[in-house]
């Protein structure tokens, strides 16, 4: 197991590699290149110079390079010129509530998804199961942008029941976390609602195909009851394939809370990207990608790692 | 001796049997599909929809009518119209028209991108694709969203444009599909006896490889351009994308989102219903492209879609 978990890792550090040099490419196709980038609107003819000075842009290539990705290891990424600020303070205080929206998407979908994929498992081509399958292929295709506007134009505006937005008055420095909760439940509806469709019918078939297993029937001869068959035994196999699916659809569930931070004001990573792409504010922008990129990849590798360790069949060839 | 003997024997009558039955069974099987029906009609509805239109329905899409501001459908204007007085009607149809043929052109540049780049790395193999998939696993990595507006901010986008950068984001799922069937299909014995007797590279990828992985292709690239119709609209919805006042749905629908207090539900319905048709519509057709093509892969991960 740690021999997978290892060169698993091992496999990830060439991926992490390559996103440092694209970004670094990416610094210098940027209007204005890497001085510009960090100093922003205080850009002044000396203080390039000086900035060219210290990154070595007189140096070659590799040399400025391996400087840049030194500070970049460090935590630089650069100043936001539009806020004032640097990018990484701005990324830390923003990538919680990101955090906080997808995870709690995740692990409300995962039971979602479960209790649908049971159910529907259950009652195999009967007319109910073929039903929920529809449904799901319909939410499937669902833009999340036009379910974020209508769940605002139902839930916010005709009945009332949820904000549509604006969780961080600026006359309160912290809101309560009943408040929180309050703007938290439309934004992550909408995620759910996106991942519980894709998930679904993977639990489906995935249940189906353990039902119709050996041991499931050995279970079942054994005399237990139904539920113990479906709980304690099949469930623990069909939910294998969701902890790698989780890890595969982290850059969708980005990309959907980019656009649900958009509709519902809500203040996280995504939001502050769209604001910096308003701004041309470059330094935010990559710095965003890059962590974005990290995240992902570190994801993909702890799904796997955690999918060797409750699977104990995986090795690594 | 024997082995090899039996094993060309199954290969023969194999590629006898898909000489006279794939053509048959992809017949048999795509036009008894339902989805196949319920998408070819849905299609065609909307082509129409977009393209004859606007020859019965000759209201000008970009006319303000500034007397008749943000009204409820009436027989002057069958969907109303928004904050500036344009006809939605109209709108719908001319956004109609740039969401598929900018989502059409993304997904058929995206593929042969993706074909090019996955019959070099999986054919040439060894250290080019090891170095070729790290790059694959990169644009895995990253949001596509996210990347689609970092290089919307460092251009300023045309049509043609915008095919590019989505074609950009999007090609690297055909090309882990087409690296995955090359590498299994080039130790087979038909492609290893066209190498022995001289057959060159090119001619071993257009003859042997390309038909053998064309079923992958299609059914991928039809669901790639229902995810473009999507990210069209997504960005659009963002106000990247096409300026103003280029109609697209996603851009209407943002629009739509101030005068929600006021229910303009015509503003919120229609651009959201025409994403959702397309969407389906081009869904079912890759549905039943995969059951006719019988493609082991599962091109509908739920980590494939970007909006």
């Amino acid at each position: 197991m740690m021999k997978y978990a290892l060169a698993r890792a091992v496999q990830a550090v060439p991926t992490l590699l390559l996103l440092s040099i694209i970004s670094f490419v990416l610094i210098h196709v940027v209007p204005g290149g890497p001085a510009v980038v960090m100093l922003g609107d205080k850009a002044t003819p000396a203080l390039i110079a000086q900035i060219n000075r210290s990154l070595g842009l007189n140096k070659p290539l590799w040399v400025q390079y391996l400087i840049w990705l030194e500070q970049l290891l460090r935590g630089n990424l650069g100043y936001a010129y539009s806020y004032h600020q640097t990018v990484a303070s701005l990324i830390l205080t923003n990538l919680p509530r990101t955090l906080i929206l997808v995870v709690s998407a995740i692990a409300i979908s995962h039971v979602l998804a479960v209790i649908i994929g049971i159910y529907q498992a259950v009652h195999r081509d009967q007319p109910v199961d073929h039903a929920l399958t529809a449904l799901l292929y319909f939410l499937y295709a669902m833009p999340t942008f036009w379910l974020g506007v209508l769940m605002v134009s139902m839930f916010s505006i005709n009945l009332g029941w949820f904000p549509s937005g604006g969780l961080y008055n600026p006359l309160l420095a912290h809101p309560t976390l009943a408040s929180y909760m309050d703007h938290l439940v439309l934004p992550a509806s909408v995620l759910i609602i996106g991942s519980v469709a894709g998930w679904g019918r993977y639990m489906r078939s995935s249940m189906a195909e353990t039902l119709v297993q050996d041991y499931i029937r050995t279970a079942r001869a054994k005399g237990l009851s139904e539920r113990a068959v479906l709980v304690h035994h099949a469930l623990k196999n069909s939910l294998l394939p969701l902890i790698t699916l989780v890890g595969m659809s982290l850059p969708s569930l980005f990309s959907g809370a980019l656009i649900i931070e958009i509709i519902f004001d809500y203040p996280g990573m995504g939001l502050l990207f769209w604001n910096a792409a308003q701004q041309r504010d470059y330094p935010i922008l990559l710095g965003i990608v890059i962590m974005v990129g990290v995240l992902t990849i570190v994801g993909n590798l702890l799904a796997d790692i955690l999918y060797a360790v409750v699977d104990p069949r995986i090795q690594y060839q | 001796m024997s082995v090899i003997y039996s094993e060309t024997q199954t290969l023969e009558t194999e590629e006898q049997m898909n000489e006279t039955s794939e053509p048959s069974r992809f017949r048999r099987i795509f036009w008894h599909h339902p989805l196949a029906w319920t998408g070819l009609i849905g299609l065609v509805a909307l082509i129409g929809f977009s393209f004859a239109g606007p020859l019965i329905y000759r209201a000008s899409p970009y006319a303000l009518h500034l007397t008749a501001i943000l009204q409820a459908p009436s027989f002057r204007f069958p969907l109303g119209t928004n904050n500036l007085g344009r006809d939605v009607l109209a709108r719908l149809m001319l956004g109609g028209q740039m969401s598929l043929e900018v989502g059409f052109a993304a997904a058929v540049s995206a593929m042969l991108i993706g074909i090019i780049y996955g019959l070099v790395a999986g054919y040439v193999g060894g250290w080019l694709d090891v170095i070729m998939m790290r790059l694959v696993d990169l644009l895995r990595a990253i949001p596509g969203l996210f990347l689609l507006i970092f290089l919307d901010s460092l251009v300023t986008p045309s049509p043609g444009l915008l095919i590019l950068l989505i074609a950009f984001t999007s090609w690297h799922g055909v090309s882990r599909l087409v690296r995955a069937e090359v590498l299994s299909l080039k130790h087979r014995l038909y492609v290893e006896a066209s190498r022995a007797v001289g057959g060159s590279t090119a001619h071993i990828a257009l003859r042997h490889l390309l038909p053998n992985i064309l079923g992958t292709v299609i059914v991928a690239t039809t669901f790639m351009v229902a995810d473009a119709v999507l990210v069209i609209a997504s960005l659009s919805f963002l106000g990247m994308g096409l300026p103003p006042p280029t109609p697209n749905w996603g851009a209407m629908l943002a629009d739509a989102m101030t005068y929600l207090p006021q229910h303009a539900w015509w503003l919120i319905y229609p651009p959201g219903l025409a994403v959702l048709w397309t969407v389906l519509s081009i869904s079912f057709i890759g549905d039943a492209f995969r059951a006719a093509l019988d493609t082991r892969m599962d091109s509908r991960l739920p980590g494939g879609r970007t909006g």
